[in-house]
C-alpha cells in the first residue's frame, strides 16, 4: 500500500510537472488552462504550508523555552511577538495603523541594523579571507572589490583620474563576463535538477 | 518551413533543448552502467565535508544544512532542491549519531520537504526513531529574519559544519561569520551571484558557480547525479561554441 502511495506521488508530481514544462513551451489552449490551474493550486498549497510552517516555528521554540536551552529568553520574546502581531493582525488587518506601525518601527528598524552588522561582517572577512586563503583569486578578489568601492564612493578633492572609468571598464567588462559564465552553470544546473524531479530520481516529497 | 501556430521558434527551441538534454543524461546514465567509476574533479569542500561528517558523529556534534530563504514556486528552487539532495546524503550518513541533523530554511514549503526529506531517509534505513518533525523548521520568513533565526542554531546546538546550500542573499554573510565563529566548518554555495561573491569571502570552503549542483554527484546520490553532471558539461562547451560563434559573426559584420 505504502509503495503504490508513493508510485502514484510520483506518477502525480510527474504529470504536473510535465504539463506545466509543456504549456511553458507550446501555446496550446488546454495546456494553458491546465498550467494556470496547477500554478493557483500551487499558490493554494503554499499559502497552507505558510500557516503550516508558523506552527512549526512556534512548536521549536516552544519546546526551546520548555526544556530552558541556551536564548530560551528570546524564544520566549518570539512567541510574545508572534502572538501579538498575530492578534493586531486578525483584528485590526494587515494594513492598519497598528500592524504599519510593528512594521516600520520594529520590523525595518531590526532589519536595518542587521544590514549595518553586515557591513562590519564583510569588512572583517575580507581581512580574514587573506590569512585563511591567501591566493591569485584572492588577491584579485579583494583588490577588484576594493576599487569598485573607492570608485563608486569618491571622496571630494581626492578623485584618482580614470578611476571612474576603470571602475566602469571592470564591472561592464570582466566582471559581467563572468557573471554571465557563472549565470549560465547555475541555469544549465537548475535544468539538471529540474528534469531529475521530473523523471522521479530526486523525490524529495517521498515518492 | 511553416511552424504550427501553437509553436513559436522561441518555444520550440527551448524544447529542442530541453529534449537534447534529457537525451543526454539518458545517454549518460546508460553508459555510466556500463563503465562505472569514471572519476570527477576534486573539490576540496566535498572531501571535507565527508570527513566532517564522520568526525560529527564521533563527537556526538550536530551538523546543520541551510536552505536558504527561496521558494518552490520561483526559479530559485533549483538550488533548494539541491539543498535537500543535500540533507538526504547527510542524514543517511549520520543517522548513528546522538544528534541527527538539523536543516532550517526561510520558506515554509522547503522546511516541510525537508522534514519529508528526514522522515524518508530515518524510514529508508530503519531508523524510524530518529525522526524529530522540528529538525527541519522554519528560522524566519525574511531574508534577515532567516540569517537571524539561524544564527541560535549554529551558536547553541553544538553544531559541527554548518551546509549552505539554496538561494541566499547578502544576508548569508551573517550565517557563514556565525558558522566560523563557532569554529564549525562552513560550506556554502548559493545560486545568486551576490551570495556567492560574499560566501567566497566569509565561507571556509565556498562553491563557486555551478559546483553546488555538483552535490548529488560528489555524494554518491545516484547515477543520475552523475549522468546529469556530465549533460551538463557537454552543454556548456556547445553554449561556448555558440557564444563564440555570435561573436566571430557579429566581428564579421554577418549579425
Amino acid at each position: 500500500m505504502k509503495i503504490s502511495v508513493r508510485l502514484l506521488l510520483a506518477v502525480i508530481v510527474m504529470a504536473v510537472g510535465l504539463v506545466v514544462l509543456l504549456g511553458f513551451f507550446i501555446d496550446l489552449p488546454v495546456l494553458s488552462v491546465l498550467r494556470s490551474v496547477f500554478l493557483r493550486w500551487a499558490v493554494i498549497l503554499a499559502a497552507v504550508a505558510m500557516l503550516v510552517g508558523l506552527f512549526n516555528l512556534a512548536a521549536v521554540h516552544w519546546r526551546k523555552m520548555g526544556s530552558r536551552q541556551p536564548g530560551s529568553f528570546y524564544s520566549a520574546v518570539l512567541l510574545i511577538s508572534m502572538v501579538v502581531t498575530l492578534v493586531i493582525g486578525l483584528f485590526f488587518g494587515p494594513t492598519s495603523t497598528w500592524s504599519l506601525w510593528i512594521f516600520n518601527y520594529i520590523q525595518v528598524p531590526v532589519e536595518s541594523s542587521l544590514m549595518a552588522v553586515l557591513a562590519v561582517v564583510l569588512a572583517y572577512a575580507s581581512v580574514r579571507l587573506l590569512n585563511r586563503r591567501i591566493n591569485l583569486f584572492s588577491i584579485v578578489f579583494l583588490a577588484t572589490a576594493l576599487l569598485i568601492l573607492v570608485g563608486t564612493a569618491t571622496i571630494p578633492g581626492l578623485e584618482a583620474p580614470g578611476l571612474t572609468e576603470l571602475r566602469a571598464w571592470i564591472t561592464q567588462v570582466p566582471a559581467a563576463g563572468g557573471a554571465r559564465g557563472i549565470l549560465l552553470g547555475v541555469a544549465l544546473g537548475t535544468i539538471a535538477t529540474g528534469l531529475r524531479v521530473l523523471i522521479g530520481t530526486d523525490r524529495p516529497y517521498g515518492g | 518551413m511553416n511552424l504550427p501556430s501553437f509553436l513559436s521558434p522561441a518555444g520550440l527551441l527551448g524544447l529542442a533543448f530541453i529534449l537534447v538534454f534529457f537525451g543526454l543524461m539518458i545517454f549518460f546514465a546508460a553508459s555510466g552502467r556500463k563503465q562505472p567509476g569514471r572519476a570527477l574533479r576534486t573539490i576540496s569542500a566535498f572531501a571535507r565535508l565527508g570527513r566532517a561528517v564522520g568526525l560529527a558523529v564521533e563527537a556526538g556534534r550536530r551538523l546543520h544544512v541551510s536552505l536558504g530563504s527561496g521558494s518552490l514556486n520561483g526559479l530559485e528552487s533549483g538550488s533548494a532542491l539541491v539543498g535537500l539532495t543535500i540533507l538526504q546524503r547527510i542524514a543517511r550518513a549520520a543517522s548513528i549519531s546522538d544528534r541527527p541533523p538539523v536543516a532550517t530554511s526561510g520558506d515554509t514549503l522547503v522546511a516541510l520537504l525537508s522534514q519529508e526529506t528526514l522522515h524518508n531517509t530515518y524510514s529508508a534505513i530503519g531508523a524510524s526513531g530518529q525522526y524529530d518533525p522540528l529538525a527541519g523548521q522554519v528560522s524566519g520568513l525574511t531574508p534577515f529574519s532567516y540569517a537571524a533565526g539561524t544564527l541560535p542554531v549554529i551558536y547553541d546546538q553544538q553544531v559541527s559544519a554548518t551546509v549552505l546550500a539554496g538561494h541566499f542573499g547578502s544576508e548569508v554573510g551573517l550565517i557563514a561569520d556565525a558558522g566560523e565563529r563557532s569554529g564549525s566548518l562552513v560550506l556554502a554555495g548559493s545560486d545568486n551571484l551576490p551570495a556567492q561573491a560574499v560566501l567566497y569571502a566569509t565561507a571556509e570552503e565556498p562553491l563557486i558557480g555551478e559546483e553546488l549542483y555538483a552535490s548529488g554527484a560528489y555524494l554518491h546520490a545516484g547515477p543520475m547525479h552523475i549522468a546529469s553532471l556530465r549533460a551538463q558539461d557537454v552543454l556548456r562547451w556547445v553554449l561556448v561554441g555558440v557564444i563564440l560563434a555570435g561573436a566571430a559573426l557579429k566581428l564579421l559584420g554577418f549579425l
